[in-house]
């Protein structure tokens, strides 16, 4: 056996939000290491610079076409936190029905239009699931693939009835939103989630949302692998158990979370960490990006948000790409719909993380748990909206100050941190759930979590895009639009 | 002679300087849906960064051979502003794998293709990467902001004869693109077809005002004065669907939607340069009271005038409505037989 280790360099990688590339160094059949690059840089933290402080509302959601409402909700969040107001009953309700359903609309097209896709690439040809998941899932023309696409439009008729349109809306506001249901909008609304939930019963999970909702351990997940309901989630449990995904892409096991879906009181999913097996709250000022490793200036110390900057370094030679590390107290992070669910405390996903951390599997498992959670809760909202009651308070810009918006994306945890002076925005950081997942190595040589879950993914001979390579990254959901931002 | 004898009509799309959400949106395609709308017009992708299977070095090939002149290339669709820094170089954005400035693939690529489309404001004009200081020194494929250039240069011209096709909006409705693609896949899109930025004039030629549902509280300059409100948004927050080219509220977006049907300003973003409004988006700079950006076509003394006049005629189920989130007083029921 050859120890020689080679040098891959893999990209574009299509089937992802935006823009990625990957080094590998490969020997004897498998990663050694691996180092995550974002090769595109626009520069939005600049942009904000000087503008209205409102304007954010205009500008943050257009890093990212995909997550477009959660980045418009920390920038409404922090300035909320300027102005020093809370949004009324039906704004906060509305508001969690419009990022919910960007939520639930990116796992639907993550799990079927970027995922999936894999599984039904020639290399598997072999498999005894190879037929179904090739009838279901040929990129752009699988029946699933048509099926769920025309299931999430019907979704997004939700944005059309709260939001104007999506993406890029400008409905979400710091005192709630800007238009008001009426009760046609709220019979249009369960009809819409009600055509949504009968689609994914009967095709993705073959069973009420509710009985996934409360699959409690990874023994009622493998005895839906053997004998559940037929569905595209047991032809995914099938194929992870015969390709071994649950032994795929771990990383560091450590979850953060920012909490999301406030309620009357507290939040639908809460926030905060979990590692070493134990939940603990979350400190945001202990949150600091390193830029040893970024091609941006400012390399001797890492920079607590409020005081960051963004310059690029375009002659640095030491950086591998543009995006900066984000640690907590120093350490990487994992975040994402699996974390939140661990960290939100679901049985299955903390049995998971129990007996296997994160990889593969679990992420994806993760996400599908998630949606039927977050479906029931949306219907729940529905109910809530009361035409009548105000929507939207009022509140004044400060000529100064600083605030931070703490939100959740698809992704996961997203930050906007802004500081306001003489009426304009002097600074504003952006820290994106794949900047915290797809980060570089810090001034301590930490890996981010995919350079860390890469480690150890096999390599086929004359394999130049290693498929294992494809899971790892595509089982992130990844959006590197958000992530140089 | 049926769409199903000729050749299929190809389609290379790729992403630069954007956030992607046109392509998120074209996803909303719907009645029907995106795969049988484009199966209508023979039209194929040869690659989609969203929607192909090929990835790394199978990807890299197949724009190879579209380069070698090997497969033929129909339309080139460019989503995201083009980048010109750090320093010329492109280097802000390479294309993965490739290490070759996403910018010069376009060039190249665009030489080759019968036509260029750009989809969306920043791969028309800059958009919104292009805001500010704009740090990466953005562009479009044949605009710079306002001004003729860009990427392309002001006198490219695709081997069809065409300019790039500017299907201008951030992002575009889904049906913007499909529809223009169609045209070119059927060859009905001549120059004239296009507007004087290159914007497609069946949906450039209208404004977002046409079929707003504000429009009856605008005849009596009924105005919203805060965000819920249901009055008219132009006077106070912002709104320039008087100035702004297109369909949206006659189209409608995600089932039935558009931005004032969502309760918050038109910020024309399919306008060059609407990322640089001069003030802030969501409120309307005024001159003695009167708003500085005035309706097309409009004369200043005739909206100062017919706006007093409809003030003072003003209803007052308008006026009260204007100002609240909800109809506080309803259209009164009149006996028809009465009249
Ligand atoms: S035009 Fe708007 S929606 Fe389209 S890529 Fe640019 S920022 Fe995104
Ligand atoms: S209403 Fe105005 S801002 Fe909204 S999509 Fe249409 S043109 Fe763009």
């Amino acid at each position: 056996m050859s120890t020689e280790t080679k040098r891959l360099v893999v990209g574009p990688f299509n089937r992802v939000e935006g823009d990625l590339e990957v080094r590998l160094d490969v020997a004897d059949g498998e990663v050694r290491q691996a180092f995550v690059n974002s090769p595109l840089f626009r520069g939005f933290e600049r942009i904000l610079e000087g503008r209205d402080p409102r304007d954010a509302l205009v500008i943050a959601p257009r890093i990212c076409g995909i997550c477009s409402v959660s980045q418009s909700h920390a920038a409404a969040l922090a300035l909320a936190g300027l102005e020093g107001i809370a949004p009324t009953d039906n704004g906060r309700v509305a508001t969690n029905l419009i990022l919910a359903t960007e939520n639930v609309a990116d796992h639907l097209t993550h799990f079927h239009v970027f995922f999936m896709p894999d599984f039904a690439r020639a290399i598997y040809e072999d498999r005894p699931w190879f037929a179904t998941a090739a009838r279901r899932f040929k990129a752009a023309q699988g029946e699933s693939v048509r099926r769920a696409l025309a299931t999430r439009a019907t979704l997004l008729h939700v944005m059309g009835l709260l939001a104007g349109r999506w993406p890029h809306t400008l409905a979400i506001q710091p005192g709630g939103v800007a238009k008001g249901a009426d009760a046609r909008d709220q019979m249009r609304l369960i009809a819409t989630l009600g055509a949504v939930r009968a689609d994914l019963e009967e095709r993705l999970y073959g069973a009420p949302l509710e009985r996934v909702a409360e699959i409690a351990d990874v023994a009622e997940l493998e005895a839906w692998r053997q004998a559940g309901p037929d569905g595209d989630f047991r032809l995914f449990l099938e194929i992870a158990a015969d390709l071994d995904l649950a032994r795929l892409g771990r990383a560091h096991d450590r979850f953060l979370s920012y909490g999301a879906y406030a309620l009357d009181e507290g939040r639908l999913y809460t926030g905060g960490t979990f590692a070493n097996g134990r939940a603990k709250g979350l400190d945001p000022a202990a949150i600091t990006e390193d830029h040893s490793f970024a091609r941006m200036e400012g390399r001797e110390a890492p920079h607590p948000p409020f005081e960051g900057s963004t310059f690029p370094d375009g002659a640095d030679e030491t950086g591998y790409t543009w995006c900066k590390a984000p640690r907590l107290s120093g350490l990487p992070f994992e975040t994402g719909a699996f974390a939140r669910q661990v960290v939100a405390g679901h049985p299955l996903a903390r049995d998971l993380a129990a007996r296997e951390g994160a990889n593969v599997r679990a992420r994806v498992v993760g996400r599908l748990v998630e949606t039927a959670r977050t479906l029931i809760a949306m219907e729940g909202w529905v109910r809530q909206l009361h035409p009548g009651a105000p929507w939207c308070a009022q509140g004044a810009m400060p000529q100064s100050g600083r605030a931070f918006g703490l939100t959740e994306a698809a992704r996961g945890a997203l930050g906007h941190w802004m500081v306001v002076e003489k009426g304009r925005i002097a600074r504003y950081q952006i820290i994106a759930p794949t900047t915290w997942n797809f980060s570089p190595r810090d001034a301590v040589g930490q890996p981010g979590p995919l350079e860390t879950a890469l480690v150890g993914a096999p390599i086929r001979q004359g394999e130049t895009t290693p498929v294992s390579v494809q899971h790892i990254v595509r089982s992130f959901d990844p959006c590197m639009v958000c992530t140089v931002h | 002679m049926s769409t199903l004898a000729r050749e299929p009509f190809t389609v290379l799309w790729l992403q630069s300087g954007g956030c992607g959400g046109c392509t998120m949106s074209l996803l909303c395609a719907e009645a029907p849906d995106l795969a049988a709308t484009l199966a209508s017009a023979n039209i194929r992708f040869l690659w989609h960064p969203t929607l192909s299977e090929e990835t790394g070095d199978e990807a890299i090939a197949l724009f190879e051979a579209v380069l070698a002149g090997e497969v033929r290339l129909d339309a080139l669709c460019i989503e995201g502003a083009l980048l010109r820094g750090p320093n010329g170089t492109g280097r802000f954005h390479t294309l993965a794998g490739t290490d070759t400035a996403t910018i010069d693939w376009a060039r190249r690529l665009a030489a080759v293709a019968e036509h260029v489309v750009a989809v969306g404001t920043c791969a028309a004009y800059g958009g919104v990467t292009a805001a500010g200081v704009n740090p990466a020194d953005a562009c479009g494929l044949q605009y710079d902001g306002r001004r003729p250039g860009g990427a392309l240069g002001a006198a490219f011209r695709s081997r069809s004869g065409l300019p790039v096709v500017n299907v201008a909006g951030c992002p575009t409705h889904p049906n913007w693109v499909t529809e223009t693609l169609m045209l070119l896949a059927s060859d009905l899109m001549r120059a004239e077809d296009l507007d004087s930025y290159g914007r497609p004039r069946f949906y450039a030629d209208h404004l977002v005002h046409h079929g707003c549902p504000r429009n009856e509280y605008y005849e009596y300059k009924a105005s919203a004065e805060k965000m819920s409100d249901l009055g008219c948004m132009m006077e106070h927050l912002g709104c320039l669907g008087t100035q702004a080219h297109a369909d949206c509220n006659t189209r409608l977006w995600n089932g039935e939607g558009s931005c004032t049907r969502g309760g918050h300003a038109c910020i024309n973003c399919t306008a060059p340069e609407f990322e640089e409004p001069g003030h802030a988006f969501l409120e309307t700079p005024k001159i003695g009271g009167i708003p500085v950006g005035l309706p097309t076509d409009m004369p200043k003394a005739w909206f100062i005038a017919l706006s007093s006049l409809a003030k003072a005629a003003t209803p007052d189920r308008l006026r009260r409505n204007a100002t609240a989130d909800h109809v506080l007083t309803p259209p009164a029921v009149r006996d028809i037989r009465k009249r």
